[in-house]
């Protein structure tokens, strides 16, 4: 029977039971213990399993992020949580410079079974510095995974999976997903790094998105589909590795691609996507592929503004009606 | 009369203390360290090999004093600069040079160089080439021994130059706030690239960054291999059964430049000269004098490190690459 769980709820439930197996596993980072999290992702753990492996820090990211990747490095599998992705900048040298290169510049002998995980995008009013989407910088960096589940169910089997990963892995859950329900299945499941889902078929375009995304590709479906228009939306999920070829097959069919993405346009992921689908499925497009993008500044502060940044169902529709030729 | 003045008379009673064989090791460990690294200067001249080429003449007694103080289990993690602590950990002349020349029988399989030397085996955990941020990994290290209880230590090397980086402080203070086994080694060299301290640091005296973080520390001069690796054990023991760490500065001296590029002009002839007069091979050796330990021995010591290097210089030009094919393997772990 699958129950419904929040989406932080279905996150914690990944961390408690892939602790409660494996003693290696601890989690770290600031107001993760007695506080039971600045978001309450880990409620109760620390009740759970006591100090020594739900650990508080100071204020220090890049201090905490570097011990995490020391750990592991001799054998322990730290789960390291990030107040925010936006804090993750003062341990960019500890991620990319450590987390990312070690395995290769050792020649293979030392791997980081390591998971960095926290909320990111934006969330409401929280101006420049504290609401951004940071994947595709991070997608950058070969040696790094990039996770971005979009729902409770992929939450808490992406997690289990990523905790359970050989590899550093940054593991981004959208800050307005917390609260949102969704049913999961009962008992132990894990979903694959690297697998993309469909997430609504359709035969006339796709959409694709991820974290957030999905849920405002979902909705302008529902939008088209009262007008006619099938759309399939299509979730990567894991942003790094990419399932390029469940997003070719879609594409392939549909004829057209909207690609929504919370970030900035330049060099986004969905430019890297929007370059792979045109190599791919040159033949195929009846379109140009499309992007729908945050704006290309700084979040501002008021909520008018803020909200125009951001990817929304209106221009989602208009963006896919463009690709129909239908506007 | 300085703290560091102070402890010549110890540090001989220390090394009459330490049997003729012992001594004859470290002698020979700093010797193949100066020989190596004399050996890539030659090589780096004739273009064997490229990059960034930062070599450890002057400063030998420090990682072979420091590394005499650990078990073969215990964490070593250092900076760019660390051939001698890598040779000092077990590693061999063969593995490093190999590295270094670029090939596939390289410690790190030709994909490190000189400043990514590794070896699992040896517990040797790398050396690092962003200044400072290594120093988070060896708290990181020194977590995973508490949390497990197995009571290793962790020795951390860096320079002067990692002292004003954020990564410093942010790694000490959470070995502070933990009480993390792990021995901070701050090898003060004076320059910070080409930059002398007082330009670089308020402070000058670096170990008084412990007193902030409540944690111990020592400073003491570094051309003692004897000296060095019996104040290291003083930390290295505090580390492994208190569990708690300290703050160790030791001065130093690089007789050559901060790389193959450093022209050097920071700094006078004279006082490098004045430096070499304190050379730690030179003492080392007479302490073998002192602990009669005959001259044929000695000089058999210096034939038999003149033949490792060779050897591994022959070894390092003699072995394959790595195919590009390979690469991607070492990317991420399947």
């Amino acid at each position: 029977m699958p129950r419904t769980v929040a989406f932080r709820e279905a996150l914690n439930e990944a961390m408690a039971e892939e602790m409660e197996k494996d003693d290696r596993i601890f989690l770290m980072g600031e107001e993760v213990g007695h506080y039971d999290g600045a978001y309450k992702v880990s409620k109760g753990l620390l009740k759970k399993f006591g100090e020594k492996r739900v650990i508080d820090t100071p204020i220090a990211e890049g201090g905490f992020v570097g011990v995490g990747i020391g750990a592991a490095m001799v054998g322990l599998r730290p789960i390291i949580e990030l107040m925010t992705w936006n804090f993750s900048f003062v341990a960019a040298d500890q991620l990319i410079n450590n987390a990312a290169k070690i395995r290769q510049m050792s020649g293979g002998q030392f791997t980081l079974p390591v998971v960095f995980r926290g909320p990111g995008g934006s969330a409401h009013m929280l101006a420049a510095q504290h609401s951004q989407s940071t994947e595709a910088l991070w997608a950058h960096i070969p040696g790094l995974k990039v996770v971005m589940p979009a729902n409770p169910k992929d939450a808490k089997g992406l997690l289990k999976s990523a905790i359970r990963d050989d590899n550093p892995i940054i593991f981004i859950e959208g800050e307005v997903l917390y609260a949102d329900q969704g049913e999961i299945p009962d008992g132990e499941y894990t979903i694959p790094l690297g697998v993309a889902e469909v997430k609504r078929p359709g035969t006339d375009l796709t959409i694709i998105g991820w974290s957030k995304m999905v849920k405002i590709a979902l909705a302008t479906a529902e939008a088209l589909a009262a007008e006619g228009i099938e759309a399939e939306v299509v979730d990567p999920r894991t942003i790094r590795p990419l399932d390029e070829e469940l997003l070719v097959q879609s594409v392939s069919k549909t004829k057209r691609c909207l690609i929504l993405e919370e970030g900035w346009p330049f060099n986004g992921v969905g430019a890297e996507i929007a370059y792979r689908i045109g190599r791919r499925c040159f033949d195929d497009l009846d379109a140009p592929v499309e992007r729908l993008t945050g704006a290309d500044m700084p979040m501002p502060y008021n909520h008018h503004l803020e909200q125009q940044c951001i990817p929304d169902v209106p221009r989602a529709v208009a963006a896919a009606k463009k690709l129909l030729y239908l506007e | 009369m300085s703290a560091i003045e102070s402890e010549a008379s110890e540090s001989h009673q220390a090394a009459r203390n330490t049997d003729k064989t012992t001594l004859a090791r470290y002698y020979h460990q700093m010797l193949a360290i100066r020989r190596m690294e004399e050996a890539l200067a030659k090589a780096y001249a004739l273009r064997k090999f490229g990059g960034f080429l930062h070599l450890y003449i002057g400063q030998e007694a420090v990682a072979v004093g420091a590394l005499a103080a650990l078990k073969p289990d215990d964490y070593v993690i250092a900076t760019y600069r660390e051939h001698a602590h890598a040779y000092a950990k077990g590693m061999g002349a063969k593995e490093i040079i190999a590295e270094l020349f670029g090939k596939a029988t390289g410690c790190s399989k030709g994909l490190g160089g000189s400043m990514h030397l590794f070896d699992a085996s040896k517990n040797f955990l790398g050396g690092y080439g962003i200044v400072g941020g290594h120093i988070p990994l060896a708290a990181g290290t020194a977590f995973a021994s508490k949390y497990r209880g197995d009571g290793r230590v962790t020795l951390c090397f860096f320079g002067d130059g990692s002292v004003p980086q954020g990564a410093f402080h942010e790694g000490v203070a959470l070995a502070a706030l933990w009480r993390l086994p792990v021995v901070f080694i701050c090898e003060n060299n004076l320059y910070s690239m080409g930059t002398p301290l007082y330009r670089s640091l308020s402070v000058a005296d670096v170990s008084q960054k412990a007193l902030g973080y409540g944690i111990a520390r020592d400073r003491f001069d570094g051309d003692d291999v004897i000296r060095v690796r019996d104040r290291i054990a003083e930390a290295v023991r505090r580390a492994r059964n208190e569990s708690l760490p300290t703050l160790v500065e030791i001065i130093t001296y690089r007789f050559r430049g901060h790389s193959m590029s450093d022209a050097g002009l920071y700094r006078t002839k004279e006082e490098v000269e004045e430096w070499k007069k304190r050379d730690p091979i030179a003492y080392g050796r007479e302490l073998l004098v002192r602990a009669k330990m005959d001259e044929k021995e000695i000089v058999a010591i210096e034939q038999k490190v003149t033949e490792e290097i060779e050897e591994a210089v022959k070894f390092a030009d003699e072995s394959p690459e790595l195919a590009f094919e390979r690469l991607s393997e070492f990317t991420y772990k399947e």
